[in-house]
């Protein structure tokens, strides 16, 4: 049974450009899927049509959001705001903006067991200190009264990350959350995210460009290209025998400590011809 | 783990003394104004016209800093001229910032139709040359302190509009706003709660520079004789008044231009002192 399951999500910008393209996947309960291609695929657009944060000059233009197997799209706005906050959570890409700089840590934490789940401020504050102490942060109590700038990154992707499970939702959407970090704290913040997905049992869609990082996290995996999944597989068979030829072609590409002298190999052009035709062709046969 | 950066404090630094100091002076001098005048500020002596200041020769030491051409005391005036410029200051310089900061956060954060409308109105707005709209709505008004303070307000709005706007527009991009909409805030929650404190630092610098505005305006509006009655002493009526005999009694022209400079530097100042100290990322 999928927690969450897209099905031929179409968004385009205004202007009627497609940014995704009939987009379907899958993410089963206690799952991790990556969400892996290139920038500009369209990736962390997906994460933000679910999580109903899409920015303005861009419009859902057809598909199907369920969650929990409800669908989202046909909720009226406020109760959508709901089920969200009580059922998904956003771990963000950058840090050092998803805090608000003029709040203290604590109430940032608290806000949504108090909006969303109506608990109350000291239940909240004790929770929100399990939590701190759950991401490893020393002394939660002090951070708890800290302003964000007074903390570091990593220290900031950890609340961001206790913050995220607080309301124990069922499904984490992370985007890129280790790209604004620098390599040390990556590795520490990856295993974090593990471990606390595999405690909490969350289902977890974990966008990202880093096919290293896919390896390491998640069961599987789509592949998107052009706002198109182009390849839906699990992780064991892509790393086996990737299927499409794009596929291939960015598994190649990935550098390897294996093999340091050897040079880096970009995504040949006539692959992206391909893969570029294979697009346009599912557009003529859309507008069809 | 604690960053050292939470460590660093700073003190506020002179600039904030020095300026709240002269606008502290100024609102006790207005508010005692009738216990600190030597002389009332509308008695005329005419045996006692343009005396100097009293570092120079030939003054009378009951008349501090001299007179004027009808024998007025200066130092009288310009305490009871403080009344009005800091009435002004507070009382414009206050709804100016109601008004434009609000419709400034409406346009930045809700953006849409809201924001089309509210930005061409300041385009608008901002293409009248401010002074003559200023008389013009004096004269469509008529004069006395409320004219002024509305006159102050309409002109003025588009300042905070223009400001708070691209600071909510940016503050609405952070990746804060978006979690925040996924912790199923409502809208106005996000606008009040998120966007609104970290706008604040700049409202209140803003806020300060113009008051200092206002101060400008209704001396301006005084010189021109389009202020409040002509009796009654005002730093802009002192200086238009001075104008006429700059050659005989440079003290009547000096003295509340002075008072007018420091003030609205002081205003300034405080702004840009009371930023820094307000916002927690600069602090």
């Amino acid at each position: 049974m999928s927690y969450l399951s897209i099905q031929d999500l179409s968004v385009r910008l205004r202007n009627g450009l497609p940014l995704l393209r009939k987009v379907s996947l899958d993410v089963k309960a206690g799952e991790v899927r990556a969400l892996v291609g290139e920038s500009g695929a369209g990736k962390s657009m997906i994460g933000k049509a679910v999580l109903g944060i899409l920015p303005r000059a861009v419009r859902l233009t057809g598909g199907k959001i369920l969650l929990d197997g409800e669908d989202l799209l046909a909720l009226p706005p406020k109760t959508r705001r709901q089920r969200i906050g009580a059922k998904a959570a956003l771990i963000p890409q950058d840090p050092l903006t998803a805090l608000n700089p003029s709040r203290r840590i604590g109430p940032q934490i608290t806000d949504r067991l108090v909006d969303i789940l109506g608990w109350k401020r000291p239940e909240a504050e004790a929770r929100a200190l399990e939590l701190l102490e759950e991401v490893h942060i020393q002394s939660p109590g002090r951070v708890m009264k800290s302003y964000p700038h007074e903390l570091s990154g990593g220290m900031r992707q950890r609340i961001l990350i206790a913050s995220a499970f607080a309301a124990e939702p069922k499904l984490i959407i992370a985007d890129e959350p280790t790209t604004a970090l620098d390599v040390t704290v990556q590795k520490q913040i990856l295993k974090l995210i593990r471990e606390m997905q595999e405690r909490h049992q969350t289902a977890l869609l974990f966008v990202t460009h880093d096919l290293g990082v896919v390896s390491k996290i998640s069961q599987s995996l789509s592949v998107l290209y052009a706002g198109k999944v182009i390849e839906d597989t699990d992780v064991r068979a892509f790393f086996d025998a990737p299927r499409h030829a794009y596929s291939k072609a960015l598994l190649a590409a990935t550098p390897k400590y294996t093999d340091p002298d050897g040079s880096l190999m970009p995504v040949p052009d006539n692959i992206i011809a391909a893969v570029e035709r294979e697009v346009a062709a599912f557009d003529a046969q859309m507008n069809e | 783990m604690r960053d050292a950066r939470g460590d660093i404090r700073q003190l506020p630094g002179l600039r904030l003394w020095l300026s709240g100091g002269w606008l502290l002076l100024l609102v006790l001098a207005a508010i005692f104004a009738p216990m600190l005048s030597p002389h009332d500020p509308l008695e005329q002596d005419l045996f006692a016209a343009r005396l100097p200041p009293f570092w120079e020769q030939g003054a009378d030491p009951a008349y501090l800093l001299g007179t004027d051409s009808l024998g007025r005391d200066l130092l009288s005036r310009m305490l009871y001229g403080a009344r009005l410029a800091l009435t002004v200051a507070l009382v414009a310089g206050t709804l100016t910032c109601l008004v434009g900061a609000t419709l400034g956060l409406i346009a930045g954060y809700y953006r849409g139709w809201a924001d089309l409308v509210i930005s061409r109105l300041v385009d608008i707005w901002m293409a009248f040359p401010p002074v003559l709209f200023a008389i013009l709505l004096i004269a469509v008004l008529g004069t006395g302190l409320t004219s002024i303070i509305i006159a102050i307000v309409v002109i003025d709005w588009t300042r905070f509009s223009r400001v708070v706007r691209a600071e909510a527009m940016s503050q609405g991009a952070m990746d804060y706003v978006a979690s925040a909409q996924v912790a199923g805030r409502s809208r106005l929650g996000i606008a009040l709660a998120e966007i609104l404190p970290n706008v604040l630092p700049t409202i209140v610098a803003l806020l300060t520079l113009e008051m200092g505005i206002a101060v400008i305006v209704e001396a301006i509006l005084s010189f021109v004789n389009l202020s409040i009655s002509t009796d009654e002493p005002t730093w802009g009526g002192m200086i238009a008044e001075g104008r006429t005999s700059i050659y005989q009694a440079w003290w009547v022209l000096v003295f509340p231009l002075f008072a007018l400079f420091l003030t609205v530097l002081s205003f300034s100042q405080l702004g840009e002192g009371l930023k820094e100290y307000f916002d927690p990322v600069l602090r």
